[in-house]
């Protein structure tokens, strides 16, 4: 495929007569593919939350049954305004979001009646008034950002949007402290989110900007050892920087899963741009070495390589800050078998924070293995059609961002999974789409949003034949 | 680029394969021991989801589940619960069960293997699933005259059946309300708990099978039995009758209870000597015979080891390298020679049972909810203990020890009753430790019993086996064979 430099990249505007043209005499195959699967994924969710009810309560209740139905609608108001603005988009992103929201949303409501949490008390509720706006954003998004490449323009505004975004709750008086990690902005007693999850779109963009305008000196030059050509020490500069970004998550907000998000996705970023493993090596020498460090000197650091490794000694179980938590969610994941207990029969409430960290293990205990491999495989769908702007698309800046908006959604599923299944130490981060949680909600719905029109965009341009 | 990106998705794809297998490892590999974790309330709390099997004895139930409107489903109620808790035990909200609550919990909440059949089915037409019944050996007419007959003392009964091990009375006391335990309330539960743990008397403990005492002269049934099965004594066999005995290689001297000699004359016969449970020929016996014959004969009555009725019993003790002066003392039950209420019981009834011991066993059949039955339990033989010869040679005695000699307060009219007292020394100053062991009729055996009373029965050292504890095998002996 020819490399296109920026400037030379055709934008879609510069060809409206086919584009018009089309649309006019083509049948919308790929939006009613979308509709086909949204109907499903809907009626899979109502569903969900129908058996959650006749499996707690015995009982239909029809007040949350109609908030999803609104919620629904939106989901279809979305679709829409794909037909006019994204006709070409992925049929695929839309559906996946939506049953995984609602499949989210289901268990939440699941929990919150263990919990005898209703109206605004209840996290389902406040979930599905989230998703609400999340998609909304999404909507907004679709309809202002008309073509991904106005973004390059701002590269340098989103990445110190991304860092401002990320070092917001370290000012005092607005940060909010959860569970120990310092994450969260908040005015009042209300109105909490973490500005974090919004930061990773900032830096997608910020990384996909900054790299594709300066790969050249940071692929090109170097000294050759062990067959690799190692960068030069003055291109060291911006890894050194995102180094130092993410050690001082890990410091100052105590949140190694954020830290190993941002610094993973850089990393990806920066190999699919320059091509070179040596790269790879040298961040993940330098992030390990931060984190060998960290768990030598961090008391909160050391005590999730214990829980992680010795969970079921009785004594890191009892001990405060423990694997109470890490044991509880493995209790029931076991629980939940090959087939689970069926929504609504289980106890997930017995684990602590079932409803957002540990809804994986929640859903693993009510749906069992057959239901967590189904969500793996949405979530790897999910990732592999974004994987696909990037081989397919035709100007670097679109294939970077695609690329990386898809990869940290599959690390983020990678590092909280993996936590809760003993895979890595656990560390706090939300389950895209399942988890309740406002930001992450808004934050994955916008990634959706600028997927479908990635994919929009890589379908509708014409290919380069020479 | 797409090179590249060609890596990244095979590291993508390796990273849900480790998922994949991580949740596969947790969910279906590991799920077995994560159940079986004390730790995991879940599976503590599927066991009251499901209709517990009630516990019956004599056809009635002693512990039930009881439909409730809360969370737990059913509330288990334990009907006199003070008489049956020790075979019953308790099942908390918060811990670990007891008693047959726990050693038949999987049978009970209907988890065993041999209800696997039906978990499958209750999975597929959709029924809550049912655990089964236990039907135990327990009869509620000798439970209860035990109950009556040990009064407030501090001790235990045990009546077993002496052709088929079956353990028909089980008391042990003070005991407890296993009701209070078994509220759905933790806090509460957890204060009951504590509160029973601090009682004078440890209720908690159920002494018929976990509590160990020094037999004192009962054990001289086992010293004698071991005398005769080695065929260098007979019951005529003679030792000197002094009145006091200095131990090899001791500065202690031991002196038969009371003082004095073994009746009158120079030498002493075995006979008389366990007829009137006197000390010093039995010290004379022992040495003669040594700690290894000893040893032997008690451990063929079960002495050294842990077994389960299923509930578990703790092992009796006998030492394992007692010196000349240990060995001497042990002949008569004393120095670290411990044992429960059900192993002496469990001596009585081997005798009883012409030298072969049965399996002592709580449970008859586990009945299925639709009252097929699951698992019967059938009389096992575990081995023959004595000869035939050497039994009925030690029921001669004991027939005579309670017609003639030291245990004469459990005659029964019209029965011949074979017994053996014990007055068991603890600490120098500590209250005794009283017994009594036998079996009635000495002619057909029905009953094996024996009573353990501790704390001297309230009379420090002034109580013996003879006024405490035999009188209560009397009353309860009578209760049975009248019934």
């Amino acid at each position: 495929m020819p490399r296109q430099s920026n400037q030379a990249t055709v934008p879609r505007e510069a060809a409206p007569q086919t584009g018009k043209i089309r649309r006019l005499h083509l049948p919308q195959k790929l939006r009613n593919l979308e509709l086909f699967l949204l109907t499903i994924a809907c009626g899979v969710n109502l569903g969900a939350v129908v058996l959650v009810q006749l499996g707690a309560l015995g009982l239909i209740d029809t007040t949350l049954v109609l908030l999803g139905a609104s919620l629904s609608g939106l989901v279809f108001a979305l679709h829409f305004v794909l037909r006019f603005v994204a006709r070409e988009a992925d049929p695929f992103l839309l559906p996946i979001a939506t049953l995984l929201n609602g499949l989210g949303i289901a268990m939440i409501y699941r929990i919150d009646i263990a919990n005898n949490e209703s109206g605004w008390a209840s996290a389902a509720v406040r979930q599905t008034v989230w998703s609400g706006m999340a998609i909304a954003c999404a909507i907004a998004v679709i309809l202002i950002i008309r073509n991904h490449r106005v973004l390059f323009r701002y590269t340098y505004v989103a990445g110190f949007v991304g860092v401002a975004l990320l070092l917001l709750p370290l000012v005092p008086g607005l940060g909010r402290e959860v569970s120990g990690a310092r994450v969260w902005i908040g005015i009042g007693d209300f109105a909490t989110f973490q500005p974090g999850e919004i930061a990773k779109i900032a830096l997608a963009v910020f990384f996909a900007g900054y790299l594709v305008r300066n790969r050249d000196s940071l692929s090109m030059v170097g000294k050759k050892f062990l067959g690799m050509r190692f960068p030069r020490l003055r291109d060291l500069g911006p890894i050194l920087v995102v180094w130092a970004l993410s050690m001082s998550v890990i410091i100052f907000q105590r949140d190694l899963g954020t830290a190993l998000l941002y610094f993973g996705l850089f990393l990806v970023m920066l190999y699919l741009a320059t091509a070179r493993l040596s790269w790879v090596l040298l961040g993940m020498a330098l992030f390990l070495g931060g984190a060998l460090i960290a768990s030598q000197t961090l008391e909160y650091v050391n005590g999730r390589f214990t829980n992680w490794l010795d969970a079921l000694n009785p004594v890191v179980y009892d001990a405060a800050g423990g694997s109470y938590q890490l044991v509880q969610g493995l209790f029931g994941l076991a629980k939940g078998g090959l087939i689970g207990t069926g929504l609504g029969q289980g106890r997930p409430e017995l684990t602590p924070v079932p409803q957002s960290d540990y809804i994986i293990a929640s859903l693993g205990e009510e749906l069992g293995l057959a239901g967590i491999f189904a969500i793996l495989a949405l979530y790897l769908l999910l990732v592999a059609r974004g994987f696909r702007i990037g081989f397919a698309g035709q100007d670097d800046f679109g294939k970077l961002l695609g690329v990386g908006l898809s990869f940290v959604i599959a690390l983020q599923c990678f590092i909280v999974i993996g936590g809760v299944t003993r895979v890595i130490p656990l560390t706090g981060l939300t389950t895209p789409f399942l988890a309740a949680g406002g930001s992450s909600l808004v934050a994955n719905w916008i990634i959706v949003a600028l997927l479908l029109r990635l994919s929009d965009t890589v379908r509708n341009q014409p290919r380069l034949v020479v | 680029m797409n090179r590249e990106l060609k890596r990244v998705s095979a590291v993508v794809l390796l990273m849900f394969v480790a998922l994949l297998c991580s949740t596969s490892i947790v969910q279906v590999f590991q799920s077995d021991n994560l159940a079986a974790d004390d730790r995991n309330t879940r599976t503590l709390l599927d066991s009251y989801s499901v209709e517990r099997g009630a516990i019956l004895a004599g056809g009635e139930p002693i512990a039930q589940s009881i439909p409730v409107d809360d969370n737990f489903k059913f509330q288990r109620t334990y009907i006199n619960g003070l008489l049956y808790a020790p075979v019953t035990g308790f099942i908390p909200v918060n811990g670990a069960p007891t008693g047959l609550e726990q050693a038949l919990n999987g049978e009970l909440s209907g988890t065993s293997n041999a209800q696997f059949f039906d978990q499958v089915s209750s999975l597929v037409t959709g029924q809550d699933p049912k655990g089964a019944a236990v039907e135990t050996s327990i009869d509620p007419v000798a439970q209860q005259a035990a109950w009556d007959a040990l009064d407030d003392l501090t001790g235990s009964v045990v009546v077993t059946e002496p052709a088929t091990g079956r353990v028909l009375a089980m008391v042990s006391k003070p005991s407890y309300d296993p009701n209070t335990l078994a509220v759905h309330d933790s806090a509460a539960v957890n204060d009951t708990y504590a509160s029973l743990v601090d009682a004078p008397g440890d209720p908690l403990i159920n002494r018929a099978i976990n509590s160990l005492n020094p037999p004192g002269s009962v054990f001289k049934v086992v010293v004698v039995a071991a005398a005769l099965e080695s065929g260098q004594f007979t019951p005529d066999s003679t030792f000197p009758n002094p009145a006091s005995f200095q131990l090899p290689g001791s500065s202690s001297v031991v002196t038969n209870s009371g003082g004095g000699t073994c009746g009158g004359g120079d030498t002493v016969t075995i006979a008389t000597a366990l007829a009137l449970s006197c000390n010093i020929p039995m010290a004379e016996l022992g040495l003669q015979l040594g700690d290894d014959a000893i040893r032997e004969m008690a451990e063929k009555f079960g002495f050294n080891s842990e077994f389960t009725i299923p509930l578990s019993v703790t092992a009796s003790t006998y030492p394992d390298n007692p010196d000349a002066a240990q060995t001497a003392l042990s002949a008569f039950g004393q120095t670290s020679v411990q044992a429960t209420p059900l192993q002496m019981a469990l001596v009585s009834a081997t005798i009883a049972n012409g030298g072969i011991q049965m399996q002592p066993n709580l449970v008859d059949e586990i009945l299925a909810p639709d009252l097929s039955s699951l698992q019967t339990f059938e009389p096992v033989a575990a081995d023959r203990v004595l000869s035939a010869e050497t039994a009925a040679t030690m029921t001669r005695l004991m027939v005579n020890g309670v017609q003639e000699g030291a245990a004469s307060n459990a005659r029964i009219d019209g029965v011949d009753v074979a017994g053996k007292t014990g007055t068991a020394e603890n600490g120098d100053d500590d209250p005794y430790t009283l017994w009594f062991t036998g079996f009635a009729p000495a002619d057909d055996p029905q009953y094996a019993i024996t009573v353990l009373i501790e704390d001297g029965g309230g009379l420090g050292q002034t109580g013996y086996g003879n006024l405490l504890a035999a009188p209560i095998a009397k009353q309860v002996l009578e209760a049975v064979l009248n019934k």
